[in-house]
């Protein structure tokens, strides 16, 4: 069979893989994106100097963040095993993997959104404090707005790392384009399938890349 | 009653390590400003002046005085109160500090938004002081396609949307080239005698204050040294520290380098000559001295303006025998201060 005949006959099988990879990064991206902003934001309003100045819950969330975000992924998905059995009712298969990656992404997002918080230009936040604005109107008209570009560029790089973390779904029993090229590609050394899917991943990853660069650009006008 | 009335304000920093003193920023200050005036605050870079000016709108919490607005004790009020008294006091920045995610309409928009108001009423408002401005061709830019002084007037049109009787300006002119900042100047001098705004000026540059503050109040070290009607603050301060920040920001006196320098190349005593426009005219003290027969030529200073008013120092040498020089220098008259410079 040449190369072409094989890689035409794995497509449906890849694309199907392809499209669950996806589907698990989107629903992580979804839950993990939402939770890593709002503790990003809660890192940035309750630090010290911060618009919201809460020096316990700066503190709680800054020392969870640390403990949790540099564990490998490889580890902490097992490690989680437990916890996405009592939440979503299984500790394997799809389900149990985008929990796992979720609550992964919340840590590692909420320092992403810190960060980029984190470079809006204080004399802006002065501004609107001198004209009036309270708190949480400063968040959603100022803050967040003024960060647009950068979190957005953030984000895709975050999708990104999502893409990475779904690759190791096997573990746990999830599916995925990533756990295909492991299981049927290096384990039983079929070149033809690793670097056909690595292939479709390097798309993937560059539509995504590209699609993130073009919005950031839009919002930041340049 | 006084519209804005400081009495014994402090304003104490924490150290920034333990062991070391607090840094007291804003030290017992008391100041009295009245409806129309454009007060001026004038001090080296340190001095406290912007931390002053934080404390009128509170935007930082006074660490023990009061401070006043009409009868008000604005460090006593809850926080949504204090949010709700800012509305009523537009502020303008060094660095403007627009919002670069907001159209240069929407910038003005920005408090009228905060205030509640509808978004057809923003839009006209907002226009309506850009016009006021100057930009109403402007209104759909982004700023950073605006030049800073342009910048600095959407600043302004945005601290004047809601209308506010008060508007503090915290360094509006350093960032400008001169050019820029007399166009800014003329901008607030209008603002305050066309819409009868006071304004409460912070710079550390004489010639912003000489143009457009009736009133000065002038800060060292935390402490306002000496207040009063500008022409008299900087033609004849009364405080020595006063004396020594008006002689140095006035640039109109030789310091020591350049003295040394001028004595190298003069011969003769020196004086410094200082009227006002009370006193004398350059051509007055010039004519008296020539009378006299003595020979002298001009060596430093020259003539400024202060408010409108005229306020002339000069440094002069003068040469022949001593008692010629003593009659000379005797004879330029009233209204003209005449001190030695000795070596
Ligand atoms: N947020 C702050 N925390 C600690 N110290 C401050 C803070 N703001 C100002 N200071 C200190 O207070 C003093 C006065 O500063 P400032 O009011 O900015 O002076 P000016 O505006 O006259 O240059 C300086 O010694 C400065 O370091
Ligand atoms: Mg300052």
């Amino acid at each position: 069979m040449s190369i072409i005949e094989q890689v035409t006959e794995l497509m449906p099988t890849l694309l199907e893989q392809t499209g669950i990879m996806l589907w698990i990064v989107a629903l992580a991206l979804i839950f993990g994106g939402i939770c890593g902003l709002i503790l990003g934001l809660l890192l940035y309003v309750t630090r010290k100097g911060g618009i919201m100045q809460q020096t316990v819950v700066f503190w709680v969330i800054n020392i969870l963040v640390n403990t949790f975000r540099p564990v490998p992924f490889i580890i902490f998905i097992a490690a989680i095993q437990p916890l996405a059995r009592q939440v979503v009712g299984t500790g394997i298969g799809s389900d149990a993997v985008v929990f796992g990656i979720s609550i992964a992404a919340s840590f590692f997002i909420a320092r992403l959104v810190e960060q980029n918080l984190m470079a809006v230009d204080p004399g802006v936040i002065e501004a609107a404090r001198a004209m009036g604005a309270s708190p949480w109107r400063i968040v959603r008209t100022v803050i967040l707005p003024e960060a647009l570009g950068p979190l957005v560029l953030g984000y895709t790089f975050a999708i990104v790392a999502l893409i990475d973390m779904s690759a190791v779904a096997g573990i746990i029993g999830g599916e995925g384009l990533g756990n295909y090229a492991v299981s049927y590609g290096y384990r039983q050394f079929d070149p033809v399938v690793t670097w056909t899917a690595l292939f479709i991943i390097v798309i993937v990853v560059q539509l995504i890349q590209a699609f993130g660069n073009i919005l950031a650009r839009k919002i930041l006008r340049r | 009653m006084p519209h804005i009335a400081l009495k014994d304000v402090t304003k104490e920093y924490p150290a920034p390590q333990r062991g070391h003193a607090p840094t007291v920023a804003v030290d017992r200050v008391s100041l009295e400003i009245e409806k129309g005036d454009v007060f001026g605050i004038i001090g080296y870079s340190g001095a406290g002046k912007s931390t002053l000016v934080r404390l009128i709108n509170a935007l930082e919490p006074a660490t023990a005085g009061s401070i006043e607005i009409d009868g008000t004790d604005i460090t006593r009020l809850s926080a949504a109160r204090q949010r709700q008294m800012r509305t009523g006091i537009g502020m303008i920045f060094q660095r403007f500090n627009l919002l670069s995610s907001r159209s240069v309409r929407r910038n003005v928009e920005y408090p009228l938004e905060v205030a509640g108001m509808g978004k057809a009423e923003r839009r006209r408002k907002a226009l309506e002081l850009l016009d006021f401005v100057g930009l109403a061709d402007k209104a759909g830019a982004f700023p950073e396609q605006l030049s800073g002084g342009q910048q600095q007037r959407v600043g302004i049109a945005r601290a004047l949307a809601a209308d506010p009787p008060i508007l503090l300006a915290d360094e509006a002119t350093s960032a400008l080239d001169p050019e820029t900042t007399d166009e800014v100047l003329d901008l607030l001098a209008k603002v305050n005698r066309d819409l009868g705004v006071t304004i409460v000026v912070i710079t550390h540059e004489m010639e912003v204050i000489a143009r457009i503050a009736t009133k000065v109040a002038v800060m060292d070290r935390g402490q306002v040294v000496e207040a009063g009607e500008t022409y008299s603050v900087f033609t004849n301060p009364q405080t020595a520290t006063s004396r020594r920040f008006v002689r140095t920001v006035v640039r109109n006196l030789p310091t020591g380098d350049e003295l040394t320098e001028l004595r190298a190349q003069h011969e003769g005593r020196f004086f410094t000559i200082s009227f006002t426009d009370e006193g004398a005219t350059e051509a007055r003290v010039f004519g008296a001295l020539a009378r006299a027969g003595v020979d002298f030529n001009l060596v430093y200073g020259g003539v400024d303006s202060i408010q409108g008013r005229v306020y002339g120092l000069l440094t002069i040498a003068v040469r022949g025998d001593a008692a010629a020089v003593d009659e000379a220098v005797s004879s330029i008259g009233s209204g003209v201060t005449v001190e030695e410079v000795h070596a």
